[in-house]
């Protein structure tokens, strides 16, 4: 049988990534998926018979080094144009985004709108030296992995004495303080906040975690713009996936691992290989886990193989989803007053307060009675989704607490899940007469459903205490873990979540070194 | 006409102690106060016969003791009391009563959890290590990293280096605990709901934001930084209300030959050809000066009392944003005996300290829904003391004065602006709250004084009736405050500086913005600086 240099758990992107640049370099590289698909969160699942979708809506921020590196373009992966982000309004006023042009907004709003986006855009740029290194201890490694703090710092200065006050200043600004500083119109705010929050326990009042990673999504070379992939999310997984079989990556779906080998001797705990569920063991003498950080250190590693202060704080990440998924099948495309059909995506938040309140109830163990959301019909850009003729419509809808005070009981899905029709019903009428089938898929479920702790999309919140040298924490901060043999290469490292890659491409590179 | 050195805008305590230093290194000055009383928000009124209102600011802690020592204010008549034992109040009937020792204290808390009495003391070592750091950088001028002239570059190595002192993962420790929200940052140290909300409480505290929201953790570190001689985190109260800090603060200023007008107050700086050459009052009469000093919050300052064509645009939209909202209420009430708390030993000494009638985490936090929505929680959270019970001087014999400090209370109404009904019915929900834990209170109630922001605006001043003269956000901390560039007390106008608690390092009765604004302006005259080096001896 094979003997494998490294086995990467979890064919989710950062897995595939991961695994493909380690065979590229020449190691003999098993990739273990728990699930019967590749493609982790990116893979679309059937909901309704006929019917399939992603709980990914775009790839807005995917690295364009790891496509180059991985060739990606050779495997099928291109992107279509960038799409507009439209804010609905009520009686078929509605604003839209798209580069640096707004429209429908008030006068002012629209004028002012170009400046702040590259003011943004600036600033998203000095980031960038951050996003695709390993970003380094400070003070305790070596001098040069300092550099990088060094150049993120030269490129700050070069912003000049005035920007760069302003940089300092609006990192950590709520959006809400943001965008109600530069716009007037409500629906422009609350559509320019939606960035910084989607996917976090956030709201438009919360400060400090909001601004870092809306640059994070703007650092791309789309800029922030709403992307996706000629033929869908699809398209991206059968890219990965035929780059890593290419590059000599052993696939196998099906075989979840059960525990990462770890023995112990004089010189202490080294990783050896895994075991499967089935029973099987597969020896390596480098692990690297795309799984989240408690699921890879609690379930796979073992906090018995930790030293207890690492595991304490491995155990206070915040990892609770706040997002939930809805998936509808449609029998047709339905009708938006004064919306000529998109493929773009679609916000239903009227205002900040809208976000806001929505919030509230979250925070407090209830699914929001009045959810907002960001609806995209994945059918546009791959129509194998669904039988001729016919539609999916896929929301990401805020806020669904993975702690529901009911735990998510039959009675608060289902009201969940009329509020939320009734909600997109209001903008669409008509809408819920051409449901077919559909799906609510709330933080719980997505954990069940991808053994996400928390079933939150980023693997643990993108916020400060949790990003670059501190993500998922010190000490497993830069892709090793304290055990020697175990990497990290998910989405709970840095740079962190989002269809990107970066975090799959930094490992490989560290497993490397 | 008299042309003085300084013209100081506003005595309260910082706008004092700025004029005090100033004064001292031998300026000709004169502070210039709206009301016919000193002190802004550091006062002692007697609105009813005999009882002495701390209406305001009520507590004292942050206060710089070299401060204290170096204007020599115990010789003016400021005398510290400590005070001690707080009973804290839960929804569900909990009770948990801080002792000022250990050994009560730590069966109180194990009376609720074994665990959370032990990660007590966890949780106050990390206090006082991150406190004694930032108390470092209090008597200190922010350094300018868009300037990075000599000063600003020694600054920012000073501050590496304390930083640096704590190694690198308490480094770790400390962003994380500075950019948390308190529930969450305490939700690593407590299980019981009830202990992890009474702790969260200094951590919403005058600021527009929740226990649940991210960056409250450091407002709470901002409450337990201060000391009472020395002794950290401790609180205590100014013998004849905290008006006896102003008029201390006062009697230092006339010693050094300063000047205190009242019932003056400023329609407008004088600026000629982009220079503060003094001011012109709402009577019409003119202060000339060298510099003018402004002590009102910096919102204030640019947008009310600088005439906008003198200041360049993107200044004035800057202090537009600043961010300085009106989030708590004070309700002050003459009370003709002690009140006695439900289920709380008959204890002289437990009764003699304050009480804080909380709830419970999500009491707090739904306290801040309502006032996103613009209105007042019928639960809020209430912070009470009663200073008569160790100050005989501030009520008539056997009766006392309480001070009610509510979270939160919103500057204007969802409905619109306040009214005296709505500001009525503000207070009979905070005597119904407090009646529910101590049946008969209202029976005890001689005089009340209810004040929102609205009160707090109009007659102290403060915009929105902000207590901290600016939100305690990261975006508004140390070289941000009160924004980028203009973090050194200096304004954009030639001769003029800010010396509030609009400037490093904030609210609270310090002093500290006063003294570090005379600093600068001292420097710029080429004088010889008055003000102390910050001893920390007692870290």
């Amino acid at each position: 049988m094979t003997q494998y240099d490294a086995i990467v758990i979890g064919a989710g992107h950062n897995g595939l990534v991961c695994a493909a640049l380690m065979a590229k370099a020449g190691r003999k590289v098993l990739l273990l998926e728990a699930s019967d698909v590749v493609g982790g969160l990116a893979a679309s699942r059937e909901f309704h018979p006929g019917f399939r979708a992603s709980p990914v809506h775009g790839v807005t921020y995917f690295s364009a080094s790891v496509s180059k590196k991985l060739d990606l373009a050779r495997h099928g992966l291109s992107f279509g144009p960038a799409l507009p982000t439209i804010g609905l309004g009520q009686n078929g006023e509605h604003i839209a985004l798209l580069g640096d042009v707004a429209t429908g907004a008030m006068q002012a709003d629209i004028d002012a709108y170009p400046a702040y986006r590259k003011q943004l855009l600036r600033y998203a740029k000095v980031l960038n030296a951050l996003w695709e290194k390993t970003t380094p201890r400070i003070g305790g490694g070596n001098l040069l992995d300092s550099l990088v703090y060094a150049q993120a710092g030269l490129k700050m200065r070069m912003l000049g004495r005035e920007d760069m006050g302003e940089f300092v200043r609006i990192l950590t600004l709520p959006m809400r303080d943001l965008v109600a500083e530069n716009f007037e119109d409500p629906r422009l705010q609350a559509l320019l906040s939606w960035d910084g929050l989607i996917g976090s326990k956030m709201a438009p009042r919360s400060p400090n975690n909001a601004v870092l990673p809306l640059l994070l999504r703007m650092s791309g070379e789309n800029e922030g713009d709403y992307v996706v992939p000629k033929g869908g999310v699809d398209a991206l997984v059968r890219a990965l996936e035929a780059a890593a079989k290419e590059a000599g990556v052993d696939i196998r779906t099906n075989s979840p691992v059960h525990k990462i080998d770890i023995a112990g001797s004089e010189e202490g705990l080294k990783a050896v290989g895994v075991a499967l569920e089935s029973g099987e063991v597969i020896a390596a003498k480098q692990v690297i886990s795309s799984a989240d950080p408690k699921t890879t250190f609690f379930d796979l590693v073992g906090a018995e193989n930790l030293e207890i202060q690492f595991s304490n704080r491995v155990d206070r990440l915040r990892t609770d989803g706040f997002v939930a998924k809805f998936h509808a099948a449609l029998s047709k495309a339905p009708e938006v007053p004064g919306l000529a059909h998109s493929n773009g995506r679609l916000l239903i938040a009227p205002d900040l307060d809208a976000i806001e309140f929505a919030y509230d109830a979250a925070k407090h163990g209830e699914a929001s009675p009045n959810p907002v959301m960001e609806i995209t019909f994945p059918t546009e850009h791959d129509a194998s989704l669904a039988p001729a003729g016919k539609h999916v419509l896929s929301a990401n809808v805020m806020y669904a607490p993975y702690k529901e005070k009911t735990d998510w009981s039959d009675a608060a899905r289902t009201a969940f899940t009329s509020r939320i029709i009734e909600t997109i019903e209001a903008y669409a009428p008509g809408f819920s007469a051409l449901i077919e089938g559909h799906e609510l898929l709330t933080p719980k479920d997505l954990e069940h459903q991808h053994r996400n702790t928390g079933g939150h999309w980023h693997h643990g919140e993108l916020a400060l205490e949790q990003m670059m040298m501190m993500r998922p924490t010190y000490g497993a901060a830069q892709y090793q873990t304290p055990v020697p043999g175990v990497y990290l290469c998910g989405a709970g490292c840095h740079p962190g979540g989002g269809v990107m890659g970066a975090a799959g491409m930094n490992a490989a590179r560290q497993v490397l070194a | 006409m008299k042309k003085y050195d300084a013209i100081i805008i506003g005595a309260g305590h910082n706008g004092l102690t700025n004029a005090a230093y100033l004064a001292k290194a031998g300026l000709n000055v004169v502070v210039v106060e709206k009301n016919d009383y000193i002190g802004g928000a550091a006062v002692s009124r007697e609105l009813h016969d005999g009882f002495v209102y701390s209406n305001c600011s009520y507590v004292c802690s942050m206060m710089r003791q070299v401060i204290h020592r170096d204007l020599d204010l115990t010789r003016h008549g400021l005398m510290l009391v400590p005070y001690m034992g707080t009973i804290a109040f839960g929804e569900k009937g909990e009770r948990l009563i801080s002792y000022a020792s250990e050994g009560p204290n730590y069966n109180e808390l194990k009376r609720h959890s074994p665990h959370d009495a032990d990660a007590m003391y966890r949780l106050m070592a990390d206090l006082e290590r991150y406190s004694t750091l930032i108390r470092k950088t209090l008597l200190r001028t922010p350094p300018d990293p868009g300037r990075l002239r000599f000063r600003d570059i020694n600054e920012l190595l000073f501050l590496a280096k304390t930083f640096w002192e704590l190694g690198e993962n308490e480094l770790y420790e400390y962003i994380r605990f500075f950019t948390m929200s308190a529930a969450e940052f305490l939700d690593d140290y407590f299980e019981n709901d009830f202990i992890a909300a009474v702790m969260a409480t200094p951590g919403i505290i005058g600021t527009a934001l929740g226990v649940d929201s991210p960056g409250s953790a450091y407002i709470l570190l901002h409450h337990v930084m201060g000391d009472v001689d020395g002794n950290i985190g401790a609180w205590g109260l100014a013998r004849g209300g905290m008006g006896a800090i102003s008029k201390s603060l006062a009697g230092a200023l006339r010693e050094h030959g300063g000047e205190i007008m009242t019932s003056a107050p400023v329609q407008q700086v004088l600026i000629k050809n982009g220079k503060a050459s003094g001011v012109v009052l709402d009577n019409g009469d003119e202060l000339e000066a060298n510099i003018v000093v402004s002590n009102l919050d910096a919102k204030r300052t640019f947008t009310k009392i600088v005439d906008r064509s003198d200041l360049p645009e993107r200044i004035f939209k800057k202090a537009e944003n600043f961010k300085i909202r009106g989030s708590s209420g004070k309700v002050n009430i003459a009370l003709s005996g002690l009140p006695k708390y439900d289920g709380v030993p008959n204890n002289r000494y437990i009764n003699r300290g304050g009480q804080a009638f909380i709830g419970s985490m999500s009491t707090l936090e739904r306290a801040y829904d309502c006032w996103k929505r613009g209105t007042w929680s019928d639960d809020p959270f209430i912070e009470s003391v009663i200073p008569s019970a160790w100050d005989p001087t501030v009520a008539p014999p056997g009766q006392h004065w309480m001070s009610n400090f509510i979270q939160y209370c919103p500057p204007e109404l969802a409905d619109g602006p306040w009214t005296p009904e709505k500001r009525d019915a503000f207070g009979k929900t905070v005597i119904d709250k407090i009646e529910r834990h101590s049946p008969g209170f209202k029976d005890l109630i001689v005089h009340m004084e209810v004040r929102t922001p609205f009160e707090i605006e109009n007659e102290v001043g403060l915009t929105e009736g902000n207590i901290f003269q600016g939100e305690l956000t990261i975006d508004q901390l140390l070289f941000n405050r009160p924004f980028p560039g203009y973090a050194q007390y200096r304004m954009p106008v030639k001769n003029m500086y800010m010396c509030g608690s609009s400037t490093h390092p904030g609210g609270g009765v310090s002093s500290a913005c006063g003294a570090n604004a005379a600093r600068e302006i001292l420097m710029d005259l080429r004088k010889s600086n008055t003000v102390p080096e910050d001893d920390c001896s007692d870290d």
